[in-house]
């Protein structure tokens, strides 16, 4: 426990001293944000809205997560081998992950919602998932950019190897928010979203908890 | 692998009677598909050989991470690459077959988004593998990634029906069910033919796994 909690405080730390993950993201998400408008207009649609929010979000955290790994280079990476368990070193970067993920999240919902207005979504089912979204994106990518990082080209591959894992989780989320569209919403519905978020979300921390001892070593 | 060459003749006799009995049984004429029904004996037995290949490929990547025998890591690729294959034939006779009953090649079905989808992550641990130069560190990663993939592909699957109000394939959503109006005639040649197919998958994955070996030695 401990290990782990250094282990995010070091990622916090390096991200406080650089602002490089948060601002380069946020303005990457503010100018995407911005184009979509001049294409589109404000008037948008509430399918068209989902879609577009969750797919920039979508590659928002492509960008955000890839880094996890791909900055540690061999050597430091050989540092934590001899510091920590390579459990300890997966779960304090989903931690660290999930949490930038939800920071940036809320941050390009703010933006999203400033530039192209707001559908009456029902917070009590959007926001929830939400976060559980956030959640499942930031640590499957976080699986996925530790595979990449040990592979030698990443840019590329984190892009072709992140889709696939990602897809069931965006369009849950998808279906989730259309969900909460509607102007009343029957509570087994609520809960079957949610929980079928959670579950995937749970699946992906255990199967990263079992898979990356493999990765780690050498 | 079996031994013997009993299983591979049996293989070929049940595919050969499949593709002769198939042409000449008479089908119950059913609206839409009338004749067109006859491609269920060999679009189906693609996708059956297929999902065979990658969870063979699962089990291989599986003993391969508890027990870094190179051979099993040739297998799992092996069934990856033969998977493919059917995957891709699968796809092809699909797409016909939907061209003349659905009047596209492409629709937007639960069925055919999950066969994308399986189809892209078994592409990606192909560019994954090839992107890795050294033989042992390719192996362990391209195991990590298969069972990753394969966990959340099963999610996938068993999430998007769940998501999806219709589907055009039979057996989903208010479609009249082929499966269930399969007469009797139409089973004799359908279980033949896909446990031919099955058969047949097996014994090109042992030729090709017999290849690899044979390339690995010189």
């Amino acid at each position: 426990m401990k290990e782990i909690r250094e282990l995010v405080r070091k990622d916090m730390l390096l991200e406080l001293r650089q602002k490089y993950a948060i601002n380069g993201i946020l303005l990457y998400v503010v100018s995407t944000i911005f184009v979509v408008q001049l294409c589109y207009g404000r008037v948008i649609d509430e399918s068209a809205w989902i879609a577009l929010f969750w797919i920039i979000l979508l590659f928002a955290a492509f960008n955000a997560v890839s880094k996890s790994f791909v900055q540690e280079s061999a050597f430091r990476r050989l540092y934590y081998f001899s510091l920590a368990s390579a459990v300890s070193v997966v779960l304090s970067k989903i931690i660290y992950n999930a949490l930038l993920m939800m920071i940036l999240g809320i941050l390009s919902l703010l933006v999203f919602v400033l530039f192209m207005g707001m559908p009456s979504f029902s917070m009590g089912l959007f926001l929830p998932a939400f976060l559980l979204g956030c959640i499942g994106i930031s640590a499957s990518l976080t699986m996925v950019s530790a595979i990449a990082s040990r592979s030698g080209n990443n840019a590329a591959l984190m892009a072709i190897l992140g889709f696939p894992v990602v897809v069931p989780l965006l369009l849950l989320l998808v279906n989730t928010s259309k969900i909460s569209l509607k102007a009343e919403i029957i509570a087994a519905e609520i809960i079957k979203s949610l929980s079928a978020l959670l579950m995937i979300d749970t699946v992906v921390v255990v199967l990263a908890v079992i898979l990356f001892p493999y990765l780690w070593r050498d | 692998m079996i031994k013997g060459l009993w299983w591979k003749l049996a293989g070929l006799a049940l595919v050969l009677y499949s593709v002769i009995a198939g042409q000449l049984i008479t089908v119950p004429a059913l609206p839409v598909i009338h004749e067109t029904i006859r491609n269920l004996f060999y679009h189906v037995c693609m996708w059956f050989a297929m999902f065979t290949m990658f969870g063979t490929s699962l089990v291989y990547s599986i003993r391969y991470l508890s027990g870094f025998k190179p051979q099993h890591d040739i297998m799992a690729s092996e069934s990856v690459y033969n998977g493919l294959f059917f995957g891709t034939m699968g796809l092809t006779t699909g797409m016909i077959w939907a061209k003349f009953t659905w009047g596209d090649f492409w629709t937007n079905d639960p069925q055919l988004n999950g066969a994308a989808v399986s189809m892209m992550a078994y592409l990606a641990y192909a560019v994954l593998r090839s992107s890795i130069d050294e033989k042992s560190m390719r192996a362990r990663i391209s195991a990590v990634y298969n069972i990753f993939a394969f966990m959340l592909l099963v999610i996938f699957l068993g999430v998007l029906p769940r998501l999806a109000d219709s589907s055009l394939h039979p057996g989903k959503g208010g479609n009249s069910s082929t499966m269930e109006g399969l007469d009797i005639n139409m089973r004799l040649v359908f279980y033949p033919a896909a446990i031919g197919w099955l058969l047949i998958a097996f014994w090109i994955l042992q030729i090709r796994a017999r290849k690899r070996k044979l390339i690995q030695q010189v």
